[in-house]
Parts: C-alpha cells; structure tokens; sequence
C-alpha cells in the first residue's frame, strides 16, 4: 500500500505538472483528492482494514501524499493565473489614466502668497482691514495735504460725503498702529479701488500688498536691507536700485527697483529699454503718520513698502492685458495654476 | 516735466551726454522716465566723406563724387552743390534715407550717371534756410557714423516724472540747481537785468481775496511790436513741446519752462477801465478762454477780470478778447501767484489742465515773481522793443517767516541708519541753497525760498539721504523684534477653504466688486464710471455666475469657480458693513471623461449639499454645522452653525445655452469685517483686545480594535412624512447611543406614487468586546420598533 501511495503521488505530481488550465488542474484534483471518487479516498476507505502496525505508517503517509498533492494544486493554479495575467490580451497600457480635475489659485494670489512667506520667515505677521474706509484713514491720518496734486494717483471712488474704497492698502497701517505697540512687523494684503477706466493696463479694482515695520531704532539700511532680501528671495536678483520718491505718508521715499530678468540690464522691451523693471515704493515712516496713530515718534521708526502683485503677476507670467486677470477663462487660469 | 539738455547747460555746464544726466537726475532729483534724442526725422542720416570729385561729363553744375559712408566701398554719388571739397565732411542720405520733407532716397539715373544717395544742405535737413551749399561739417566723426550725434545744436529732451512736493523742479533752472550740487559744477546766475522806463501810465490792480492771490505784479509796457519769434527761441520751445506762437507769447513761455513762473500778457487796449482785478467768478458769468471755449464760471472760482468782464482764468488760461495779436502794441503783463487748492479745483472743475495751472496747483512761491521780473522784463523788451510805462503790483505782507529748524546728527543716524557727521549734512544741504549753521553737534537750518515742500526736521533728512545718494547707504540685514502683531484667524480659514477647493478642482476667481443692481440693502457709489457698475455687490455668486457665464460663451462648461471676498450691504452707520465669505459654483462634469467613461455624470444638487457641508465644517471646526431645506425655494438648503443661518447652497440661474448642465452655488459668511475706526484721531486702543490666537486642534480616538457589524435596513418611507428620510435617519442616530457607530443611507427605490424604499446600512462596534449575531438582532429589532413608534415607518417586507 505505501508502494501505491508512492505512486499516486507520482502521478498526481505529473498530471499537474502537464495541466495547461485552470479547468485540467481541477480534473487532477477531483481524480485524486475529490470527495467522492478521489483515489486518495479509495485509500481512506482501506484504512480501516489494516493491521494497526501497518494502519499507522500508512495514515501517516496517507495525510503526507495528501498535503503534497494538495500544495501542488494550489502552486499549479497560483502558477497558471500568473501566466493567464501576463498573457491577457485585454488591457493595452499605452492608453491614458483616469485624470481628476485640476484647481488653482489666482495668478494673484499665488503672487501674495510667495510674498507672504517670504516676509514671514523674517518675523512679518499678516494685518487685515475694511475696504470701505474714511478719508481720515485712507488720507488724514496718512499726512495727505487736502486737495493736494499727491492725491492725483489716488482717483477716488466715494461712498458718500466720508466713505470712500480705500485707494491703498495703507489705512491698515494706521489701525495697526493704533491697536498693537511696537515691534510692529506686518504684511497688509488686500483690494484696493481707484476710479480708473477699466483697460489693458488699468483696473478700478486691484490687489495691493503692502509692508510695515516698526520699533525702536528701525532705519533706512533695515529698509534697503529687508526689501533687497526680498528682492533676491522672489526676483533671484539682489541687484536693486533705489529711486528717490514722494508719498505723503512716508520720508524719506524710495522706488525700488530691480535688474530686468529677461535682458539682465541690458535693456529689452519688457523694460522699456531701461535694465530695470520698477517693482514698489517705499520709504520711512513720516512721524506725522506716527504721532496721527498715537505712536511716539521720537521713540520709534520704521518703514513701509507697497507693490502691485497684479503688475507682478502680469510681469512674472507675460500677460499683455491685465483684464486677463479678471476675465476668469477657465482654460486660462487652469494652466498658470503652479 | 520736459526738460532739453541744451538748455539746461546754460545753466550748469556738466559735460555729461545725456544719458548720464538723465541717471544723474533719476539717482539723486528724479526719475527721467524717458531721454528723447529730438530730430529723429534726422536718425537715417550719416556722415560722408567726399573721396573724389570731377565734374559730371554731360553737366556743367554737376559733380561726379565717391563718397566713403562707412561701408566696404565709396558710393559714386552726384551733387550739384557747388561748395563740395575733396576730404570734407558733409550730411549724407544713403540709399534707403528719409529726408525731413518725406523724401526717400533713391538710386537714380543722372544724365547717364548713377547716383547712390545725396549730400544734403542746411536747408534739406531742416536745420535753417541755406541752400547755397551742402552743409560742410568739422567733425573728427568717422563716415558712417550717424549725423545726429555731431549735430552742432543737437538736443535731448529728458521727460522728468517730477514729484508732486517738489515744484522747484518744474524748470530749467530749478532742475540745473540739483544738477550744479550733485556735479559740484557751478549754477550760473543771470546778470542783473537793465531796461529803461518810459512815461508813467496807470492800470489799478485790486485783489479782492489776499489769499487768493498773495503776490500780483503787473507790468505795463507800451509799443511792443509783436512778430515771429527768433529761430533759437522757437527751438528751445519746440524742445519742450510747446509750439512757438508769437515774440511776447513766447517769451512769457521761454520764463514758464526755464524759470517755473507761469504769466499771462494781457492786450493792454482791450482791458477797459484802466483796472485789473482780482476776483471771484460772479454767478453765472462766462469766460471765453483762449483755446476758445465758452467757460461757466461758479462763485468758488478766481477770474481776472477788467473795470467790465473776466478776461482771464486765474493762474489758468487767459481770455480770447484780451488776447494779444499782431496787431497788439501796448500790453498788460502780469506776474503773480494764485492759491493752490483754489486753481486745482478751478481746473478739475472744468477740466482745463495747463502749464501754468499745473505749477500753481503744486504752489508757486511768491519770491519767484520778484525773482523773475527784471529778467522777464529785459528779455520782452528785447524781442519785442518798446518800453516799460509802469509797475503796478499788490503784494500781501508774508503770512509766516521762514522757519528755523535744527537737524540733530542723532536723529539722523536713527532714521538713515548710519553715521553721518554734522559737516557732511551741512555741505550736502548748503549746495542746494540752505542756510546752515552749526549749534554744537546739532545744525540749524533755514531753507530757501523756494523749497515750499520743507516743514520738519524729517523733510531735513530726507535731503541728507537723498542728496548723499540712497546707493551709498549699506543693505545688510540687522537683528529685529518678531512681530507682535496675532495673525488674523480668517487667514487660517481661508488657506485650509482655499487648499480644499483647489484640491477639489477648483480655480479661484478674482473679479471685479461693482455690479449694476445690489439688491435693497446695495450699497451705492457717488461717483461710478459707468451704470453697469454703479453698487458694490452683496453676494459673491452674482459675480461668479456672470464669470461662468463668460466661460460658457467659449464653450466651456465645465467650471469650477470659488472666490473668499468681501460684500458690502447698507448698515446703521454711514460705512457699510463689510462681510468676509466664501463661495464656490459648479456645473458640467462631476470628472474629466475618460475612454472607460466618456460622458461622466454632472455634479447635481448632492455634490452641492455634500461639498457646502465639508467647506462650512472647515471653516467652523468646532461649531455645529446644519444644512436645512430652505422654505423659500429661492436656495435648496440654508447652512446653520450653531443655529445661526450662515449661508445658502442653491441652484443657479444663470443665462446659459441649451447645452449648459445645471450650475449649483455654495456661499456662506466667513467673518464679519471690523470697521469702527480703532482708536480717536492722535491715540492708540493698546491693550483693548484679546491677543490670544483660538485655533482648533482636533483630539486623538483611537483606530477601533473589535469588529464591526453591518447590516442593511430597507424602510418604507411615505412621502408624507414630515422630515423625509432625514427624520427616519435622525432617530436612527438617536435610539442607539454607544454600539451604533454609522448610519448611511446607501440606496432609494421607489415603490409607488407616495412611498419610496430607502436603505441604511448601520454599522454596529462595541468599543470593548466583539458584538454576537444574537445582540445586534436584538438592537437592530429595537431600532425598528422605535421607528414604528415614533413614525410609523415600517420596515419593506423581503
């Protein structure tokens, strides 16, 4: 008997060995381990009949051919499935992937936020405030003469007699002042509106960002040192050139500006021939604007800055026309998210 | 600020080319936004040399010349001009050139000869009336090199974007002052001018408002002979931009752009009554101007006006009746300064902006007229003869003497950051005409008269700063305080709102504010640009809606648009209340298509309700968060935090094409704007408010460890029943307190016109033990009868 098992495995193991498909290795399981006409139970059934000297060692080899068998079986299946997978003619790889749709920010926004970040790593926080604001926020408190020419850049759009839209991201720095003692450190995002006829290069409504820095002994050199870093950090050029300038709120008053990055400073027509592209204005803080915050003007200084990131953002993508910015064309926007 | 740079080397002879001026003037005065070579008409041509000369052989006026141009070989060239010299240099038009009168040059055939361009005359090139000879040049220029720049009398305009604090600049020679400090070159002065007077005649002047005019001086001057200009005047005008009109016009122009004091000469014989007055506008009087446009004048406005009519604009634009003509031989000049704030509002009330109006608006001061007088006086007389008959003038005493101020050196070095001695401030601040004395380590200062913009000490440094050169102040950062300013919550809000929506697929939108209807409580602009655009909007999806709808007039439908934003409605005050929100519109496709999915479906009201739920739970993580049907039908749902109305998600109507899918919107209030000013004018609010930063951080529960149980509950549920599925879901959710850990409605059938199958799938978990079959039949029995109980939903027979 043990000579016989010996042999039905053998022929098990090369009936498996020539089973091609999944059906031929169920064919070999039925004919040796099916339940009902299995030969390994024509075995079983002879079990009982033997000697107990001999029933031992042919149980123990029965339950041994078996376990062989049925790992067989399993390995050949396994063995066959694999191949049936490699060899299915069904899937052709070379065809796309499912895509999911894609979002973004604004161009401007994307702009704010990488200014943002950069001023954050220097000890900045982010200050926000109303866009509907009184002349004394928006012009008084930011040492504007009345009816002065220096309010000719600031085209206003009136709520009434009062209330105006703030024409500048400023009036922040004037309710920063007076809500929050120095060090004072602040990024000032936000809408703005001028009374400008909408065109290629104007809009009467933009974001502005602006900067504020103030404590005790805060200079000039930490205001040509903080926006030359900033310059490097977002331009990847530390080469700036300081313009004297006027704004009411601010003495005394810088344009900035920085290498033109397409011409390197050799002049192209994306700087109008000039080597530099004008990016913000700047400068010290009056101590008008101080001493109109309750700010002790003798004890603390300090600067501000504020730029366009639309202009940025037409610069920085090569956009022609601003209205681009707001017209919101879906297969625009969607290929300058970053 | 058009300034040419020949002529403001008579003032301050620098040396420097253009160019290097205008970056001068950009690096220590002002921006030159531009540097305008003039005679552009000239740029194509060069210089030649002639090589050799013979005369034409069928001619016997015409040479045969060859001519070295710069290039390879000479040009063979005919001139009829009999001055050509052998070796000498002249203006040469090659081929290809543009003559000022539009003549293009030409190869051309000459009695049998070719010509290959033209030597040119004086005349041809528009530099004067000679056309005896070709213009023979002295200049070591090699041929070729382009004729403008050996030009005798070549120009350069630099257009200088003058700041509005600093009128001095608006001339030559207020311009040439910064150039003589910044160069160390010296300003020159004009000599003391020198005219005789002739028999005394009377004109009264009567100012009726002394601040309106604090200075007038009038001249009187009689037998001028008026006639065009002379050729240098003309030029120096036309550098400029202005258009030479007439001796006397001219001149009082050539004193505008060189000196900054505007004038006005009046025709002495139409000026009745023998009387100049200063004076309001009287109600409804009119104004014939000199570009000949009838003016209505208002009572806030200064005319000058005679014994009977205005005939002037004060410090604007004269009259036409006064106007002075050729014919014109006795004139009222006059020289005088008008209020700022008065001229400006004179000149954006009618719209009439001019050189003269444009200084006075940024403040003209009073010494300039006394300044400019003689020398104004001298050059009239010189271009125009006649002689002065009087110098009637009313000046107003000085309302205030010049200030005093002290430059302390430690102030200094606080607001530049660097040391600078008190010397180096003094040599800086003298060059540019301050008077500045040592007081120990400190300098006082008085500034000249016609720095208006200098009030404080900081006006001081910023002189200091500028004039030393913002380059030479060092740029390396120093050690500073971290702000203490908290960050907005709102910021947080809107980065975690902003980084789900574009993960989601969305694109952010950055529209205009303005619409043209806001709704009741819209909130209205004084002065719009146009009607379309007339309110501040209310709501964020109106203007997402319309930018859909230019998206779908490309054919794009598709869209996924969101916006965080600021609304504006009508409050209790007079600002409006500013409202901070979100909102989100989408319609088309719920994916992009794909070959196994080539039409998805779109997104519909689901996608809506389950998106405003995700986007109202970030922004308010630890509030409550309901969506309930709206009643009104206007929106589908309302969105509640903590019981309070947020927001709606609706359906959109929107002006779409028949192949537009639906667009559904998603808006709710983020936060409500502080406008109420912060502290009084002069004061600060420190210490009013709470510093403290509340930002959520959720808690830690641990992954279940013991299994969970499904199972499937199909209900019966009448379409009368109050609350729909979500009351059959509510008491789901209550009866099982701790072992039922998820209800989800998994499917809806309807069975008949009133009563749909709706199925649960419940998800039993104990957090401690493995449930048995027999328990969760038990509670799931429970849980069915509850429903019977309280709803009378019965479960669907199987």
């Amino acid at each position: 008997m043990l000579d016989e098992l010996q042999d039905l495995e053998t022929r098990a193991l090369r009936a498996l060995a020539n089973a091609a498909t999944p059906q031929q290795v169920e064919e070999v399981r039925v004919q040796f381990l099916g339940r009902a006409h299995g030969e390994l139970n024509g075995f079983m059934a002879k079990l009982p009949k033997l000697s107990p000297e001999e029933r031992r060692p042919a149980g123990k080899m029965l339950n041994d051919v078996k376990e062989h068998i049925t790992e067989a079986i399993a390995d050949r299946a396994s063995e066959l499935e694999a191949a049936s997978v490699r060899e299915a003619p069904a899937l052709d790889l070379s065809m796309p992937g499912r895509e999911t749709w894609r979002g973004g920010r604004h161009p401007v926004t994307l702009v704010i936020e990488e200014i943002e970040q950069i001023f954050r790593q220097i000890g900045f926080t982010i200050a926000l405030g109303p866009e509907a604001e009184t002349e004394w926020y928006n012009f008084g408190a930011l040492n504007f003469p009345p009816n002065h020419p220096a309010m000719d850049a600031h085209d206003t759009i009136y709520l009434s007699d009062d209330v105006l839209l703030r024409t500048h991201t400023s009036p922040v720095q004037i309710r920063t002042l007076q809500r929050w003692a120095p060090p004072i450190r602040v990024l000032v995002p936000g809408n703005v509106y001028r009374r400008d006829p909408f065109d290629a290069s104007h809009a009467p409504g933009f974001a502005q960002i602006e900067g504020l820095s103030i404590d005790e002994g805060v200079s000039f050199v930490d205001l040509k040192a903080t926006l030359t870093h900033f310059a490097r950090e977002f331009f990847g050029t530390a080469i700036t050139r300081f313009r004297p300038s006027f704004f009411p709120f601010t003495e005394p008053s810088a344009e900035m500006d920085v290498q033109c990055r397409l011409c390197k400073g050799a002049g192209c027509s994306a700087c109008k021939g000039t080597g530099w592209m004008e990016i913000l204005g700047s400068g010290m803080v009056h101590p008008a604007v101080l001493e109109a915050s309750g700010v002790d003007s003798e004890r603390y200084s300090g600067w501000a800055f504020g730029m366009g990131p639309g202009r940025v953002a037409l610069q920085r993508y090569g956009i022609p026309d601003i209205r681009a910015l707001y017209d919101t064309d879906v297969r625009v926007l969607g290929a300058l998210s970053e | 600020m058009n300034a040419s740079t020949s002529w403001l080397a008579t003032f301050v002879d620098t040396g420097l080319t253009p160019q290097q001026l205008a970056d001068l003037i950009t690096s220590r005065v002002a921006t030159v936004d531009a540097v305008e070579p003039l005679r552009s008409d000239l740029s194509t041509i060069i210089v030649g040399r002639v090589v050799t000369a013979e005369r034409h052989p069928d001619s016997d006026h015409l040479w045969l010349t060859t001519v070295d141009a710069g290039g390879a070989e000479a040009l063979e060239v005919i001139c009829g001009a009999p001055n050509v010299t052998v070796g000498a240099k002249y203006p040469f038009a090659p081929v290809g050139a543009t003559l000022p009168g539009g003549l293009k040059i030409e190869k051309r055939k000459i009695r049998g000869k070719t010509s290959n361009g033209m030597l040119c005359s004086s005349r041809e090139l528009g530099l004067g009336t000679d056309h005896e000879g070709i213009l023979a040049l002295s200049t070591d220029a090699a041929p070729g090199t382009p004729f403008l720049q050996v030009l005798p009398n070549a120009d350069t305009r630099l257009v200088v974007d003058v700041l509005a604090n600093r009128p001095d600049l608006l001339s030559h020679r207020g311009l040439a002052r910064e150039i003589a400090a910044a160069t160390g070159k010296p300003l020159q002065t004009d000599p003391a001018p020198t005219f005789s007077t002739g028999p005394a005649a009377t004109v009264r002047i009567a100012v009726e408002h002394a601040t309106d005019s604090p200075t007038y001086m009038g001249a009187i001057i009689k037998g001028v002979k008026i006639g065009p200009s002379p050729q240098w005047l003309v030029d120096r005008l036309a550098a400029v931009g202005v258009r030479a009109i007439n001796n006397l016009v001219d001149a009082t122009n050539y004193m505008l752009h060189g000196y900054g004091q505007p004038m006005h000469a009046f025709d002495l014989d139409k000026l009745a009554g023998g009387l100049v007055q200063v004076r309001r506008a009287r109600p409804n009087e009119k104004l014939v101007t000199l570009d000949g446009v009838e003016r209505s004048l208002d009572a806030e406005m200064v005319v000058i006006a005679d014994a009977e009519r205005a005939q002037g604009l004060a410090g604007i634009m004269g009259g036409r009746t006064s106007e002075v003509s050729d014919t014109t031989t006795n004139v009222f000049l006059e020289i005088a300064t008008f209020d700022p704030r008065r001229t400006r509002r004179t000149s954006r009330a009618l719209g009439l902006s001019t050189d003269a109006s444009y200084r006075y608006e940024r403040g003209v001061p009073r010494e300039l007229a006394e300044d400019v007088y003689g020398t104004t006086l001298q050059l009239i007389l010189s271009l125009c003869g006649g002689t002065i008959a009087g110098s009637p003038a009313v000046v107003a005493a000085p309302e205030v003497e010049r200030q005093r101020l002290t430059l302390r050196t430690t102030r200094v070095r606080t607001i530049l950051g660097v040391d600078i001695p008190s010397a180096e401030s003094a040599r800086l601040l003298s060059a540019v005409g301050f008077q500045v004395a040592a007081v120990g380590e400190d300098l006082s200062v008085i500034a000249p008269w016609f720095r208006t913009d200098i009030a404080r000490e900081i006006d001081l440094i910023e002189e200091v700063a500028r004039l030393r050169g913002y380059e030479t102040f060092p740029s390396d950062l120093r050690p500073y305080r971290p702000s203490a300013v908290p960050d907005p919550a709102l910021l947080d809000t809107t980065r975690r709102l902003t980084d789900t929506l574009v993960g989601l697929g969305f694109l952010e939108a950055r529209p205009l504010s303005f619409v043209a209807d806001a709704g009741p409580e819209g909130v209205r602009l004084l002065n719009p640009l146009a009607d379309s655009e007339s309110y501040l909007r209310s709501d964020l999806l109106g203007p997402l809606s319309r930018r859909a709808e230019y998206n779908l007039g490309r054919k794009q439908g598709d869209l996924r648009l969101f916006e965080i934003g600021t609304v504006f409605r009508r409050g209790p005050a007079t600002r409006p209340i500013e409202e901070v929100r979100v909102a989100a519109l989408m319609m088309g496709a719920r994916r992009p298509p794909h070959f196994t999915e080539p039409d998805p479906p779109s997104f519909d009201e689901w996608d809506a309700k389950g998106l405003g739920e995700r986007l109202a739970s970030l922004a308010f993580p630890q509030a409550s968060v309901e969506l309930r049907p709206s009643p009104t039908g206007e929106s589908l749902w309302m969105i509640g935090i903590n019981s309070r109305l947020v927001g709606t998600i609706s359906r959109l109507r929107l002006d779409a094409p028949a192949w537009a899918k639906p667009a559904y919107g998603i808006e709710f209030l983020l936060e409500t704007t502080e406008t109420d000013p912060v502290a009084p004018p002069g004061s600060n609010a420190y210490g009013a408010v709470n510093a403290t930063k509340t930002r959520h951080i959720p808690r830690y529960t641990p992954a279940p460890t013991f299994p969970a149980m499904e199972r499937d509950v199909s209900l019966l549920v009448p379409d009368s029943l109050n609350g729909g599925a979500g009351a059959v879901e509510a008491v789901l959710r209550n009866v099982e307190g701790g072992v039922l850990e998820g209800v989800r409605l998994v499917s809806e059938y309807r069975l008949s016109a009133g009563e749909r199958s709706v199925t649960w799938r419940l998800t039993f978990r104990h957090p401690t033990r493995t449930l048995t079959e027999k328990e969760v039949d038990e509670r799931q029995r429970k849980l069915l009868r509850t429903l019977e109980t309280e709803l009378g939903v019965r479960q669907r027979a199987v």
